[in-house]
């Protein structure tokens, strides 16, 4: 993409790879009177990939929404580019969990993704000014650009209730990445992808990445079609977080310690993980029925 | 019309002895700036599916004239009183978060209860309201002052300047909350705010279009418009578009026929969402046979 000097430099973000992006220190989180998780030290630097993982209800999803300044903390610390997340929102690309849209909503993808862009604007969207149509031009073309990068040219100007709910994630991905973030939160980008989308999705995620210097939190359930790409895990489990490099944490003998009991990981001749024994939704605070 | 005119099959002439009168000048020029305010404000309530809440809106009109009557103040004034209080309610009672759109319909159904449960009230305090009870239906579109046209350009060009201030944000939430939200639009704001836009409209145009009709525009012409593009800005002009067509088609086949107004323009809203309903059926159809 080619674009005028200094009309470039609202879409681009700041900053250079290895800088920390995201500090979380002491951090814990109390919703509905009880501790989702407690004491998580967690630092993110820019360029790297890191994926959270951990049983349904361990709190990943809410560890999310507390790096977006969504959910307060209740001891600790966090820390995004050095700030509060509150004031660094629009440095942040973040795609929510399980989010789809039903067959009735009438908008298109690309005025989705348009809107990830645009959408905290105030005023009507009139260009007057050569500035203003010049701008205009550079973000039609970024989002065009974007829309192809996550490959989902093909059906971008269809409504989107209208389509998959992989199709719907890659537009959704696009969207998170539109503003060129520094910060890239995906709760469960692969959730509705077959295999081989599973593999390219988490191919561009780990070249926006390592391209652009962008600190990317994966969440999700299977690690192994990440394991090419990953740099570093974050495990959650019965409220306690632990982070390293895959092969150091996802391990039976730190798995067993994080879920207070006996887990075994597997691996198989190709590679890939199978982690067995770990109880089903494990509950540190037990469930109110 | 009691003069009975005869319609001939030279429009000219039959458009040019209706704008003779200055009664139905009003009336066109009343008709005109409901239709627009009620195509921009129900685009985004069809969007938002918020038509129940508009509906309720429309509704408060009843405890608003009847307790203005009790009260001895201008029937303008209760109903914005009642609009304006109804939508603060909703919109305080209404949850923020992914279905909260669905969620809210329990407090707008206690809104409404409350809302007429209050006019019975006053209209049993207060029996002299009850001859104005068609009126109050189906509106006065043939007895519109100037002075009303006034109020009426006034009120539409504050709930358009303001909607117009809050366009794109407000498509954000409407379509994306979670997203939104992360990215620092203030959601629950833009939702009381759209809520107090709707009630401002419905308000201002049911003095003259009648509690039945303004639901007729806010709803008719936005859906068909909606069905034929999902394109935000082409929906917009579309539904403008229908909805002057809707009322001026009304206006000018009621002026040559017994039946009332309010019903041809509802007829003609109907007829046009069903066509269109039915085009779109089969032309998908047409393409997957
Ligand atoms: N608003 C809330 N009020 C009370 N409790 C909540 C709230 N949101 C989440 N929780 C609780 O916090 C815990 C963590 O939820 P969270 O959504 O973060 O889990 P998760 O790891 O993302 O799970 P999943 O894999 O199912 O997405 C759960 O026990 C949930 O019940
Ligand atoms: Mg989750």
């Amino acid at each position: 993409m080619t674009v005028p000097a200094g009309t470039a430099v609202t879409l681009e973000s700041g900053g250079r790879s290895g800088d920390v992006a995201v500090a979380l220190r002491g951090a814990a989180v109390t919703l509905g009177g009880q501790t989702v998780f407690s004491n998580v030290d967690l630092e993110v630097r820019r360029g790297e990939f890191v994926a959270v993982l951990g049983p349904n209800g361990a709190g990943k999803s809410t560890l999310m929404r507390t790096i977006l300044g969504l959910v307060p903390l209740s001891a600790g610390s966090v820390r995004v580019l050095g700030h509060e997340p509150s004031e660094t929102r629009s440095e942040i690309g973040y795609l929510p969990q399980r989010r789809s849209f039903d067959s009735e909503t009438r908008i298109r993808g690309v005025d989705l993704v348009r809107l990830g862009l645009e959408g905290g604007r105030w005023g009507l969207p009139l260009a007057v000014t050569a500035g203003a149509r010049a701008r205009r031009r550079i973000e039609r073309e970024r989002v065009e650009e974007v829309i192809s990068l996550a490959g989902a040219a093909a059906y971008a100007t269809r409504p989107i209730g209208e389509l998959s709910g992989g199709e719907q994630q890659r537009l959704l991905i696009a969207q998170a990445l539109v503003r060129r973030p520094a910060v890239l939160i995906l709760d469960e980008p692969l959730d509705s992808l077959d295999l081989p989308n599973q593999a390219i999705v988490a191919a561009l995620v780990q070249r926006v990445c390592a391209v652009q210097g962008v600190a990317v939190l994966l969440v999700a359930h299977d690690v192994n079609p990440l394991l090419g790409y990953l740099d570093r895990v974050i495990y959650l489990a019965g409220g306690k977080a632990l982070a390293g490099p895959v092969q150091e944490v996802i391990t039976g003998p730190k798995l067993s310690e994080l879920y207070g009991a006996r887990i075994e990981v597997l691996r198989t001749s190709d590679g890939r993980l199978v982690v067995v024994g770990s109880p089903e939704a494990p509950h540190h605070h037990g469930h109110r029925h | 019309m009691s003069v009975g005119p005869t319609f001939s099959l030279d429009l000219v002439s039959d458009v040019r002895e209706l704008l003779a009168f200055p009664f139905m000048v009003n009336a066109l020029q009343a008709a005109s700036i409901v239709a627009v305010l009620a195509a921009v404000v129900g685009w985004y309530m069809v969007l938002r599916r918020q038509s129940f809440a508009g509906h309720t809106l429309s509704v408060m009109a009843f405890p608003g004239a009847t307790g203005a009557a009790l009260a001895g103040l201008p029937t303008a004034v209760g109903y914005y009183l009642a609009c304006g209080l109804a939508a603060l309610a909703i919109g305080r009672t209404g949850h923020s978060g992914r279905r909260r759109f669905a969620t809210e319909s329990a407090a707008i159904g206690t809104v409404q209860a409350t809302g007429l449960a209050l006019g019975f009230l006053f209209l049993s305090l207060n029996r002299s309201v009850l001859g104005g009870m068609e009126t109050f239906l189906f509106g006065t579109f043939l007895g519109v002052s100037h002075d009303q046209v006034l109020t009426l350009l006034v009120v539409a060009v504050l709930a358009l300047g303001a909607v117009a201030a809050i366009g794109r944000p407000l498509l954000f939430a409407s379509v994306d909350p979670e997203v939104a939200l992360a990215r620092g639009v203030p959601v629950a704001l833009l939702d009381v705010s759209f809520l107090l836009i709707l009630g401002l409209a419905v308000a201002a145009t049911s003095q003259i279009t009648g509690v039945l009709l303004v639901f007729t525009l806010l709803v008719a012409p936005p859906a068909a418009a909606q069905l034929i593009t999902a394109q935000p800005v082409a929906g917009l002009l579309l539904s403008v578009a229908f909805a002057l067509a809707v009322a001026w088609l009304g206006l000018g086949v009621a002026y040559f026929s017994i039946y009332p107004v309010g019903f041809w323009i509802t007829m003609f809203a109907f007829g046009l969402y069903v066509s269109v309903r039915i085009g779109r059926w089969a032309l998908a159809r047409r393409r997957r046979p």
